[in-house]
């Protein structure tokens, strides 16, 4: 199988005196269709992960391939270019743009990959009946309950189907009852093909997915797959 | 594991959608884009109307200087060294009517003699009115016109009646031409029996009581020199006619008389306007600039205020310089609104205050079409830093909890 997402011995310091390790030496390879959750306490590099993973910051050193491109010495546009057709993002404040209806917002995961409106409009439809959303297309945001909003969110990140959909505390923001329908959205999606990533401090909801993989001080304490990090390398 | 590649092709962000994203704003937020828009539209506003209205002002001029005629000469005994009397000799209106390219000639006897109300004020307080002996074609030399009442005819110039010039009117309380209605000249009544409309090219008359020769002759027992005389000559021999004046009024001392040409005086009255103009168009320029520091500073607290829309925008694919054109097309699109608006405003201005003052409505295109593009380079001047800003932002910095 193939690695839709694949660290090797990445490092990534912060510059200070003396500076700060977040991640030190992590390899670690998510395959196609697997949906792994990254579980820590807060400062574990968990949230560097994210950006690391979802090209939004540079590894120090090591390697990043996204869907078999090495990303690590990409320019920002190529960086932009991976996001916007490799990665899906989904984060626990949803942001999703308060004047936009929720087909329109949606449709913003199709923007910067140059579809015109009305194609980007059709799949962000699909995408919102794919989340149970068909009956809110023309809402906004302020007339969705929370859980609503997110699955908005996650239709956005589906919508030009990225090779991996990273989702940061994803039930962060919910009541417990949204909590469990966003996880259950999340296992459906998984099990129809979406490659996925939630990253959370929550160990309950960590123990709900098929991986784990444990950080604590910038490495993986332990990966529930059972693969040790030595055996990724070449 | 051997990843296997699948070429990335380049985020893209269309010219359309750029323009719908800047534009999708301002209905979220219009009462600050009301607001921030409205700066260039008091700057703009206020160009196109000064230019507007000076142009407007300036067409009207042009046409009553061409109504009056350019080719209307005074002349005048001047302040030489071996004048002071203030008359011509009599017989200068003869000479001067002999002069070929001369169509008319006509002149006005200066009566040193108090105009008043009636016999209650006071002697001195006679407002600046001149009493004034003319003959009958004054009227047709210079183009003028009776507001009220009637000009003088062959038999009110023999006896006690008054033509008073527009001011004169207004400081003696004459209102309208009633019968029975009567001012003091030199101690005597006389009738008034018309009103003047102004003289635009001969101001003195406006300030003038104006009685028939015969009568003055009579009642004064005044000499008939002329104080100044008003000639229409023939357009094309204007300059020719003017040089040969002082000669021909006086042979002997030509460097004391005064020969002007009062549409000049018009004229140079128009350059005068300009500069009012000028100052004005300077305040417009100050307040564009007031107006996209006001737009900067709108763009630098929605930077600010939209951190997590840019990270959310750069994790969606869009790259720096996708940031920064929709930050720049924000501006662009506020100050096209309030150039537009300014441009509207300023031509509604033009027309509303021209029609008031019974002005021909000019509306320069150059203003207009200037002062919208004015209006868009502020725009951009006013969007590039916040735009920059928000480019060089990074994507985690962005995306980090407000």
């Amino acid at each position: 199988m193939t690695a839709a997402l694949e660290l090797r011995n990445v490092v990534k310091q912060y510059p200070g005196n003396p500076p700060v390790t977040a991640l030190s030496g992590v390899s670690l390879a998510i395959s196609e269709g697997e949906l792994a959750a990254i579980v820590g306490p807060s400062g574990s590099g968990k949230s560097t992960m994210l950006h690391v993973m979802g090209t939004l910051d540079r590894p120090t050193s090591g390697e990043v391939y996204v869907d078999g491109n090495e990303v690590s010495g990409f320019t920002d546009r190529r960086l932009s270019a991976v996001r916007s057709r490799l990665i899906g993002f989904v984060f626990q404040q949803f942001f999703l743009i308060d004047g936009l209806t929720a087909v329109d917002n949606v449709g913003n995961g199709l923007l910067y990959s140059g579809i015109a409106k009305r194609e980007r409009q059709l799949r962000a439809a699909e995408a919102l009946l794919r989340v149970g959303l068909g009956h809110r297309l023309l809402h906004l945001p302020n007339q969705l309950s929370g859980g609503e909003r997110q699955r908005v969110a996650i239709a956005r990140a589906l919508v030009h189907r990225p090779a991996i959909v990273l989702a940061d505390e994803p039930t962060g923001n919910l009541d417990s009852r949204s909590s469990h329908a966003i996880l259950e959205l999340l296992r459906g999606l998984n099990s129809d093909g979406t490659t996925m990533v939630v990253i959370t401090h929550d160990r309950e909801l960590a123990n709900a997915l098929p991986r784990q993989i444990a950080f604590r001080d910038g490495v993986i304490e332990h990966d529930s797959a059972g693969r040790s990090a030595s055996a990724l390398l070449p | 594991m051997s990843p296997v590649k699948r070429a990335v092709s380049p985020s893209k962000f269309r010219l359309g959608d750029v323009l719908s994203v800047a534009g999708s704003g301002f209905r979220t937020r219009k009462m600050r884009t009301a607001l921030s828009a409205l700066g260039i539209t008091i700057g703009i506003a206020a160009l196109v109307s000064i230019l507007g209205l000076s142009e407007s002002s300036r067409a009207e001029l042009k046409a009553q200087i061409a109504a009056l005629g350019t080719n209307l000469l005074t002349l005048e005994p001047g302040g030489g060294f071996g004048g002071g009397d203030g008359v011509l000799p009599a017989e200068t209106v003869g000479k001067v009517a002999r002069i070929g390219p001369v169509e008319q000639v006509a002149d006005a006897i200066s009566l040193d003699l108090a105009v008043l109300r009636n016999d209650f004020v006071n002697e001195n307080e006679t407002g600046g009115i001149a009493a004034l002996a003319v003959d009958l074609d004054l009227l047709d030399t210079l183009n003028g016109n009776i507001a009220a009442g009637r000009w003088h005819d062959q038999a009110s110039a023999a006896v006690p009646t008054v033509v008073l010039g527009a001011v004169s009117a207004e400081r003696l309380g004459v209102e309208q031409v009633s019968q029975g209605m009567q001012i003091l000249i030199g101690g005597s009544w006389f009738s008034v029996i018309g009103v003047l409309e102004p003289f635009p090219l001969a101001p003195d008359l406006d300030r003038s009581a104006i009685v028939g020769k015969p009568i003055a002759a009579t009642e004064f027992d005044n000499e008939l020199n002329p104080s100044v005389l008003y000639i229409r000559t023939a357009p094309d021999q204007l300059d020719q006619v003017r040089s040969v004046l002082p000669s021909t009024a006086d042979p002997e001392s030509p460097e004391e008389v005064d020969v002007s040409r009062p549409s000049e005086l018009l004229t140079a009255e128009e350059e005068i306007e300009d500069t009012t103009a000028r100052l004005f168009l300077g305040l417009g320029v100050v307040s564009l600039l007031v107006g996209g520091i006001g737009i900067a500073n709108v763009m630098v607290i929605a930077v600010i205020e939209r951190r997590n829309e840019i990270g959310l925008r750069r994790a969606l694919g869009a790259t720096r310089s996708h940031v920064m054109r929709q930050f720049l097309a924000e501006s662009l699109l506020l100050s096209a609104l309030g150039g537009l608006c300014g441009v509207g405003l300023g031509a509604a201005v033009t027309a509303v205050y021209a029609s008031s003052q019974g002005w021909q409505i000019v509306l320069p295109p150059a203003a207009m079409v200037g002062g919208f593009f004015a209006a868009l380079a502020i725009g951009v001047g006013a969007g590039l830093y916040p735009a920059m800003r928000a480019a060089r932002l990074a994507p985690t910095e962005a995306l980090r909890a407000a």
